[in-house]
């Protein structure tokens, strides 16, 4: 009898003997159907790929652990295997929402570390260097509110009562210091943006 | 339509997995032994 016409079980049987060459002849006999099956549910090849591995690890360990109990019954076996890993995929798949990068969105844009490279580093420091400079051309009264409000985080109120002027005062100083800052800028052409 | 068919009957033929995944199983698989020890069955993966 030739070995590829036995049948399912004693190919298993011998595998378990401990004759490698009976599992190729499985795989070979039943790879279509089980990949064919993966793959007309999951639809993607890569996945199918991977999950037809997974199964057949999972049929390999089963044997080899002499775990195996279904004599006869190998293919709907196998496929019962599949059939949960693919369960497995989509419940993981749901619990992952993937992104792929498709051109018109990236990944990236969302999971960069946040961190400036030394370009961009340089171009911030360049920049918070020149808006240093420019408001120290500011008048005394706007400047003080100014370095109070942006560098130094006060409130209007502790503004107030720290320079002993109402909050609209405060409020205004602030507002023609911003004015004031924009006209210069705009006046000579300032680039102030990375 | 005659694109379709073609199409069909051509993914259809080539719905097997790669040789690269059938190797890798079988690699696995005679790479794998399984010990018992005293009602333990310990995997061991050789290269």
């Amino acid at each position: 009898m030739k070995y590829t016409n036995l049948s399912d079980a004693v190919l298993v049987s011998n595998y378990i003997k401990g004759q490698e060459n009976a599992l190729a002849i499985l795989i070979e006999r039943h790879k279509q159907r089980i990949y064919s099956f993966i793959y007309s549910k999951v639809f993607d090849r890569d996945i199918s790929e991977d999950i037809f591995q997974d199964t057949f690890i999972k049929v390999i360990n089963t044997l080899k652990k002499g775990r195996y109990n279904e004599e006869g019954k190998f293919l709907p076996w196998v496929m019962r295997i599949a059939h949960n890993l693919i369960i497995d995929h989509f419940r993981k798949d749901n619990r992952m929402p993937k992104f792929e990068d498709n051109g018109e969105f990236s990944i990236f844009s969302i999971i960069s570390d946040g961190s400036l490279n030394a370009e961009k580093r340089l171009i911030k420091d360049q920049v918070e260097d020149d808006v240093r400079k420019l408001i120290k051309e500011l008048p005394d009264d706007q400047k003080e509110v100014l370095m109070m409000r942006m560098y130094k985080d006060m409130s209007f109120k502790e503004i107030s009562e720290k320079t002993g002027v109402s909050i609209n005062t405060a409020l205004g100083r602030m507002r023609y210091a911003l004015i004031n800052l924009r006209k210069v800028i705009e006046k000579h052409n300032i680039v102030l943006t990375a | 339509m005659t694109n379709n068919y073609f199409l069909s009957s051509f993914e259809e033929r080539e719905l097997v997995p790669k040789k690269t995944t059938i190797d890798f199983l079988l690699n696995y698989s005679k790479a794998l032994s399984v010990i018992d020890y005293k009602q333990l069955k310990f995997e061991i993966l050789l290269n």
